[in-house]
């Protein structure tokens, strides 16, 4: 008898050949007569051990990766034999870095079935909705607002204070809005959720919904996540079809539907106002505030709009309560993050645990240093719009505030680590380029200011003597200063954090010495 | 595209679709495209009238936007991804590889028509850096041999 077998189904896990083992799984199973039972589901989001292959044991699962197809028959053999594999794991659940992770928002990660209803509601789903039904919007609000959620999307805004005022409002339409163009380089959260836990954010946004009193509801899904496009869509007709979506959410007698919008490659379409232009089938063009989305959001009505993990953190804050949620974090950073280790690190991955641990832990604890083994240069937090972090301050703890207070900013949670080969003065480069590629031209000290980033980074690297060094130093801090306080949006306004920190932190990049960046 | 003309029917009838749908444009545009490879020029006016916008509205709604296209692209469509993680990972070295390989600079299309070339920002596959799309499969770990390898079958299969 063999056991059951689970694969992740997850695009990354397939982008490293996780389709390819479960082929081959299927034919060799076929050719020496074994039953098989395999099954595809989400992505533990140990990154660096996919394809990861799970084994039904009486002590829970066991794990083998990373594999690839020409491993399969040695390890069928192994499972056959109940002999030792080379690229066994053990039991999956008790690998230090899954075990030591507070995994509330990722409870189901690489357990369950992403469309699987019943794997869903065998494991918790669902809870949260019925207890809104019964609770009602009023109390809904409340528990969002004593949990101290705050918007995850990289702003941080207290998510409570945003229910209460759109159902404080009245309209003949309100809308929930989720922001799911998840575009900082370093992030896959979002991905992951979308395509793993689909009914997790449908769940978040039907709570949403029947508490502001929306009616329906919009996914803009970047069109670089195919994957999570199709399985929510999967997701939504199932869900519809019982009973969660339509005239009749979960026996509330309220109204709530929705659907999937995908973006078109602009970058600034992550930016909320912009999303809103872009929903409504415009350019996506950032909007001045005040009027706030709140107020006069799509198609000018009242609109919450929140980043995937702000809404799929409700369904748990309602099952188990504000306290629950309150209880993990530090400060006014209260809950779990889901943080992702990216680029040059050793244990790529997602990393749950509630705010607070410190960079530190976070890189070389986890991370296991960098991947190619050479020494440690930086750390990138919060995408392309993050200040490069040296290792002397990685003992800062992963909190708002305190990276806030070292001109840094946790964004979305995502670390980008590089090691002592990657050039500091080329990314700053790269961040203004970046951002006049991506500019939606309608401020100008982001629309000219990144262009003119370019053009003085690139004198800095050419000027032939430190005189000449020192003046584009001098207007190159300036114009960091002037996008930072005249933009109208985040991209403009900090672009500056990756270029002052590299210049800050890494002056002989820039061919500076230590004391000429420092003026 | 004097045969964009051919188009017409197919695009009339993507419009029929959706332009009862609020903020209808971008669903269209996306249709169209996924069809017919690319927006035809012909099929401005059309969606203009159907949507009861200016063309110089949907003119400027399709070059906004980095994954619309106004002409055919090459058989297979290779996206890079030169964003922060990659970059960290020898993205750059894998950039210099293509131009070299396809002669191309980081946007277009190679001689024999068998790749167009893009850069994209973040696959999502951070975790496994670098990573490229290729005809909307993604592949990550790359290594230089890997992309060789991609590139090979890319123009065997002509």
């Amino acid at each position: 008898m063999m056991p059951t077998l689970y694969l992740p189904t997850d695009s990354l896990a397939r982008a490293v050949g996780a389709d390819e083992v479960s082929t081959a799984l299927i034919t060799q199973a076929r050719e020496r007569n074994l039953p098989l039972e395999l099954q595809r589901t989400s992505s533990r989001g140990l990154y660096w051990l996919e394809p990861l292959l799970e084994v039904d044991s009486p002590q829970g699962r066991i794990g083998f990766g990373p594999l690839t197809a020409a491993d399969v028959p040695s390890v069928l053999e192994a499972l056959h034999s109940s002999t030792e594999h080379p690229l066994s794991l053990g039991l999956v659940e008790e690998l230090p870095y899954l075990k030591t992770q507070q995994r509330l928002l990722f409870a189901r990660a690489g357990i369950t079935r992403p469309l699987s209803l019943d794997d869903y509601r065998a494991h918790g789903g669902f809870e949260g909705l019925a207890r809104a039904v019964a609770i009602g919007g009023e109390q809904t609000a409340t528990a969002v607002f004593d949990s101290g959620l705050r918007g995850r999307g990289g702003a941080a805004f207290p998510a409570g204070i945003k229910w209460r005022t759109v159902r404080g409002t009245q309209a003949a339409q309100k809308y929930i809005v989720c922001n799911a163009d998840e575009g900082d380089s370093g992030t896959f959260a979002d991905r992951m959720l979308m395509e793993g836990d689909p009914f997790l954010l449908i769940e978040g946004m039907a709570i949403a919904g029947l508490c502001t009193g929306a009616t329906y509801g919009y996914i803009y899904v970047r069109s670089e996540y195919p994957d999570a496009v199709t399985t929510l869509r999967n997701a939504l007709e199932i869900a519809r079809s019982n009973g969660y979506l339509g005239a009749n959410v979960g026996g509330s007698g309220q109204a709530f539907d929705m659907e999937v919008r995908v973006g078109a490659g602009a970058y600034i379409c992550g930016e909320e106002t912009a999303l809103l232009d872009s929903l409504e089938g415009k350019r996506g063009v950032v909007r001045a505030k005040p009027p706030i989305p709140a107020l006069q959001g799509l198609f000018g009505r009242p609109t919450l709009v929140h980043n995937v993990l702000t809404l799929a953190s409700v369904p748990l804050i309602l099952a188990k309560g504000a306290q629950f949620y309150r209880d993990y974090g530090m400060g006014r950073s209260l809950g779990t993050m889901p943080f992702q280790l990216a680029g040059n690190v050793r244990h790529g991955g997602l990393v749950e645990r509630a705010f607070g641990l410190t960079l530190r832990e976070l890189v070389e604890g986890y991370g296991g240093g960098t991947a190619s083994g050479r020494p440690l240069k930086a750390a990138q937090v919060g995408g392309p719009l993050g200040a490069w972090v040296p290792p002397a301050q990685f003992d800062t703890p992963l909190d708002y505030e305190a990276f806030a207070a070292m001109g840094a900013m946790l964004g979305h949670g995502g670390v980008v680590v590089a090691d002592d080969t990657l050039d500091m003065a080329h990314m700053a480069r790269f961040a203004m380029a970046f951002c006049a590629e991506e500019s939606c031209g309608k401020c100008t000290p982001c629309r000219i200011g990144s262009t003119r980033g370019v053009e003085v980074i690139d004198r800095l690297l050419a000027a032939p003597d430190q005189a000449g060094r020192d003046q584009q130093v001098i207007i190159l801090k300036d114009l960091c200063d002037t996008m930072q306080y005249g933009s109208l949006c985040a991209l403009g306004g900090m672009v500056s954090f990756p270029v002052a920190s590299a210049l800050k932190y890494f002056p002989a990049d820039f061919g500076l010495q230590p004391s000429e960046a420092e003026q | 595209m004097p045969d964009d003309e051919l188009h017409l029917p197919l695009v009339n009838s993507l419009l029929e679709r959706h332009k009862g749908a609020p903020g209808a444009l971008l669903p269209i545009l996306h249709d169209i495209q996924e069809r017919i490879g690319y927006i035809p020029d012909a099929a401005v006016p059309e969606i203009a009238h159907a949507l009861n916008q200016s063309q110089a509205e949907v003119r400027g709604v399709i070059s906004f936007y980095h994954d619309f296209r106004t002409a055919p692209p090459a058989r297979h469509i290779l996206r890079l991804c030169r964003a922060e993680s990659c970059k960290s990972r020898g993205a750059e070295q894998l950039a210099a590889q293509l131009r070299e390989r396809l002669q191309l600079d980081d946007h277009g299309s190679s001689a024999d028509g068998s790749i167009s070339l893009r850069p994209v920002y973040c696959l999502g596959a951070c975790a496994c850096s670098p990573a490229l799309e290729l005809d909307g499969r993604v592949h990550a770990r790359l290594s230089a041999e890997r992309l060789d390898a991609l590139l090979d079958a890319c123009r065997e299969d002509a």
